[in-house]
């Protein structure tokens, strides 16, 4: 889970009784605004009650005609009422923003890229814990494979839902279906049907493949000058890369930050042995509520 | 116009996945509206957060969210620990539209949000 920021205020278009509609320019050019900033936008028309989404601060603007009666189940609320009447688009992102600062703090920049699980397709099987090297997937208290560390994920790399044999794996924000969570096609269950174990894939150890693949990028780069060759000899190595590992779309920045093999093959020997611990103990406590081994469904694959 | 069920407007504002026009209009066509809704920066980092105003809107009778693929966003909020009823998506009582795949006037038009003010370019733009 990521560290929890303060919240930004929570932003209320006040159109309801005792006003009249915001300037439709204005609310065009602030509402689009608000949200690419990071801040809940809500619109109330014919209602004063306001359901609670946690806010602590709430600003309220609106063409009153008397103040807004507001009432709200959150009594930690503190409500800033701001008539926008005689407001531009500047003056009110400033008084917006004076309220947020002195509430909260700028949320780090983080594109949201991390793996989410499609429970209707998982069968527990742990390859992707397995696989990841930087503590993203762990298990809960049931034993069933979760993602506990989405900022730990690497931006734009895509790899381990390329490995699991389920497409079970989303990135939402990736470019193309079915990782983004696009419905799953025939085609795209042939091509998991046969993909195989990804190490046998690469022929071996697929850590070691890529850490080696980085030494020899590396050792590239720090013979080269010239940046422009550089960079060029970059994409040629990723390009290389990228084909031996079939469609992993692993970024550079990933490759060129790995750690030592030494590292990478204890990393992947600890998550390995994680995942084996989780089945042992998923299946064990399967068999003591059964008196005896038994198909257990959230393991059971799936029909497609 | 239905004026019913609440709305929930994802705004996607951490990546370029949605296509910018058609989330500026149907914006914009929300906002001209005069519906009531929600709207949030990005159901995506919420989820991460496991941000806990994620909850009552997930329990929302009639809720339409406009955001990406149901996939992606049904198993967005159940990370979040904020699972949609599945049965409720099953009998459409909770309905996720599409801004990756659908025109704005698709999506529109399944709010009951009037038209645009040109939506033959705008079917030409999704072609
Ligand atoms: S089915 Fe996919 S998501 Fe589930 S444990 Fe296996 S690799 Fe991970
Ligand atoms: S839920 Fe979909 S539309 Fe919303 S932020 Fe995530 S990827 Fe973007």
């Amino acid at each position: 889970m990521v560290a929890t920021n303060p919240e930004r205020p929570r932003v209320l278009l006040y159109e309801g009784r005792s006003s009249k509609p915001m300037d439709v320019a204005l609310r065009r050019q602030l509402v689009p605004s608000l949200l690419d900033r990071g801040y809940t936008v809500t619109r109330i028309t014919q209602t004063a009650s306001l359901g609670n989404l946690g806010h602590t601060e709430l600003i309220v603007l609106g063409n009153f005609e008397q103040q807004p009666e507001l009432s709200s189940d959150n009594a930690a609320l503190r409500i800033h009422t701001r008539d926008v009447s005689s407001d531009t688009f500047e003056t009110l992102m400033e008084y917006i923003e004076g309220v947020a600062q002195g509430v909260s703090q700028a949320r780090p920049h983080w594109k949201p890229w991390f793996p989410v699980i499609d429970y209707d397709r998982c069968t527990n099987c742990m390859q992707c814990l397995s696989f990841c090297l930087f503590d993203v997937y762990g298990v809960n208290q049931a034993n069933q494979i979760t993602v506990q560390n989405q900022t730990n994920c690497k931006t734009d790399c895509p790899a381990c839902s390329r490995v699991c044999p389920e497409v079970a794996i989303l990135f939402p924000k990736y470019k193309a279906g079915p990782i983004n969570g696009d419905e799953i096609s025939q085609e795209d269950l042939r091509r998991e049907a046969m993909k195989v174990d990804i190490s046998s894939l690469l022929g071996g150890d697929i850590y070691s493949m890529l850490k080696d693949r980085s030494i020899k990028a590396k050792s590239r780069f720090s013979k080269e000058r010239d940046d422009d060759r550089a960079l060029k000899e970059r994409q040629r190595c990723l390009d290389k890369l990228n084909s031996n590992v079939q469609s992993l779309e692993i970024p550079a920045e990933v490759l060129s930050s790995l750690p030592s093999l030494d590292q990478i093959q204890a990393k992947a020997q600890q998550a390995k042995h994680r995942a084996e611990q989780a089945l042992a103990q998923q299946a064990s406590s399967r068999e003591s509520t059964s008196g005896g081994p038994s198909e257990d469904p959230s393991t059971t694959r799936p029909s497609h | 116009m239905s004026q019913t069920r609440p709305i929930l407007y994802c705004r996607c504002a951490y990546a370029k996945v949605v296509p910018e026009d058609v989330k500026d209009q149907v914006l914009e066509r929300l906002l001209d509206s005069g519906e009531p809704f929600e709207s949030v920066s990005d159901l995506c980092e919420m989820s991460a957060r496991k941000d806990p105003g994620l909850i009552p809107l997930s329990k929302q009778e009639g809720l339409r969210i406009v955001a990406c693929y149901p996939r992606a966003v049904k198993w967005l909020f159940s990370a979040a620990g904020a699972p949609i009823d599945p049965s409720s998506i099953q009998a459409g009582r909770i309905e996720i539209l599409n801004m990756r795949s659908d025109s704005s006037d698709a999506i529109c038009s399944k709010l009951g949000i009037p038209g645009g003010s040109d939506p033959e370019s705008d079917a030409l733009q999704r072609d």
